[in-house]
């Protein structure tokens, strides 16, 4: 079972959102969803600056085995995109909730962060899949 | 019903991620897979490959029988041990499988052909036996293993007896020997040196034991299928298969149209398509932009569309390649483009073959 950590919040999507407590949040996709893609091979990110809205495509992982879209989880503008993984894509499958972590999104509506999942509703989803 | 090789306990002992292959339980990694492809480059890895079928073929009209079966000509081999790569076509010309034989006398010879078309494969050849003096015996109480790499044949040497030492000494590629209790070949599917070793099931968990406490490292289909496709291997199924002629599938190599009076099945069809020359073919595609070309996306030249039949990263390229199926005047140095993710990317059409013994053959 990998490591679902309880003080983030989750979409069914798998990504999961870090709340930095000063309207803006980081977002990055889970373990769980790391292992079942494979290793990363390049990672897509959005534009500084773009708007964009719950539920859009805005990001892709693309791992050996298949190309995946991300999800915004929240709504809002993305303020801050991890430049890091452009040279080292392979940090999402090292530390998924840590330095593979994807993008900022100052949020629009702070409301949102409460639609979704705890780690338990999370753990429920993915024993569903 | 999934089956289950004999090293099954050994791949979830080592941490194997399993998936589900044609019915088989197989390791996809241990881990991964870009780890495994570099151990496979650099220095010796090693693939389960006891899924695949052994089939021997027996008996005084065995070379007959063989000549009319596969598009080569199994009169070429006249050296105990010699193998030779081949595809087996139905009456249309379209690729039933591909195949490797292995040839002992006239009378004796080993086929090894794919897991996933076992079935349909038996079944064609005992229908084709009809009339040939002929026993086909599959030998499933084989496990088999291929050992790959730069290291690979020093580190499988370690393990070996004086007796099979001197078997398999200075033997040329595309060779297989009986050596004690192992069947050692010099053929492989990554592009490095190795073997492929069958054994006895109840001895092959002890081999890859002995094999990973020579430092031979573990490595699943996943590895396999990216090395394959570097070193511009077909994937029966992904790159050709019964609707495609061996001419649209870069193995018109494999073909031997002298003498021409024997009359292998499919002969008539493949003869019409090369006179006809309008069959497409298999090329190699490169991409250095990001991204990675897959299998079924849309390939568009000016000679007309075709479409990727494997595509994949390169871990050592580190960019993407592929085989695509295009129309037959595209040619190698052409600029063709692939339709991704709704948008037009463009690509280099090289010979498919991309790395061979670790170096990139781009240059």
């Amino acid at each position: 079972m990998s490591n679902i950590p309880s003080e983030l919040r989750y979409a069914t999507s798998h990504e999961w959102v870090r709340n930095e407590g000063d309207g803006i949040v980081t977002v990055g996709i889970t373990e769980h969803a790391q292992e079942l893609l494979g290793d990363m091979v390049f990672v897509e990110l959005p534009e500084v600056g773009e708007s964009v809205s719950t539920g859009d495509d805005v990001a892709v992982a693309e791992s050996v085995k298949a190309a995946s879209d991300i999800y915004a989880p929240v709504s809002g503008e993305v303020v801050e995109v991890n430049e890091d993984l452009e040279d080292s894509p392979e940090l999402v499958n090292s530390d998924a909730f840590g330095d593979g972590w994807m993008f900022k999104i100052k949020l629009e509506d702070e409301s949102e962060l409460a639609a979704l999942l705890d780690a338990e509703g999370y753990e429920n989803s993915i024993d569903e899949d | 019903m999934t089956n289950k090789t004999v090293l099954h306990a050994k791949h979830l002992e080592a941490g194997a991620k399993m998936v589900d292959f044609h019915g088989w339980e197989m390791p996809i990694n241990y881990g991964s897979q870009i780890e495994e492809h570099h151990a496979v480059r650099t220095d010796a890895g090693m693939f389960d490959v006891s899924h695949m079928t052994i089939v021997d073929v027996k008996g005084s009209d065995a070379k007959a029988y063989l000549r009319r079966l596969v598009i080569n000509d199994v009169a070429k081999l006249e050296v105990a041990g010699k193998a030779l790569y081949t595809g087996m076509c139905n009456d249309e010309g379209g690729v039933i499988d591909d195949l490797i034989i292995y040839f002992f006398t006239d009378t004796d010879y080993r086929l090894v052909v794919n897991s996933a078309t076992r079935e349909k494969d038996l079944a064609w050849m005992n229908k084709q036996a009809e009339g040939f003096d002929i026993t086909i015996t599959e030998r499933p109480e084989f496990g088999m293993i291929a050992v790959q790499g730069p290291q690979a044949k020093a580190k499988v040497a370690t393990l070996l007896s004086a007796e099979q030492t001197q078997a398999v000494d200075g033997m040329k590629p595309f060779f297989g020997v009986q050596a004690g209790e192992l069947f050692i070949a010099t053929t492989g599917y990554t592009g490095e040196n190795g073997y492929e070793i069958v054994v006895p099931q109840e001895q092959a968990a002890d081999l890859w034991q002995q094999l990973l406490d020579a430092g031979v490292k573990p490595c699943g289909l996943g590895a396999r299928d990216t090395l394959r496709l570097e070193a511009g291997m077909n994937l029966y199924g992904l790159d050709m298969d019964e609707t495609v002629s061996p001419l649209a599938a870069n193995m018109a190599w494999t073909i031997s149209w002298e003498p021409s009076d024997r009359n292998f099945i499919g002969r008539d069809v493949l003869a019409a398509q090369r006179e006809a020359g309008d069959q497409p073919k298999l090329v190699g595609l490169v991409m250095t932009d990001k991204g990675v070309l897959r299998s079924g996306l849309k390939v568009i030249s000016a000679a007309g569309e075709g479409v990727i039949t494997s595509g994949t990263f390169s871990p050592t390229l580190q960019h993407s390649i592929a085989m695509a199926r295009v129309p037959r005047s595209v040619k190698v140095g052409d600029t063709v483009e692939v339709e991704m993710r709704k948008k037009l990317v463009k690509v280099n059409v090289v010979k498919p073959s991309f790395v061979r013994n670790g170096k990139s053959q781009l240059d």
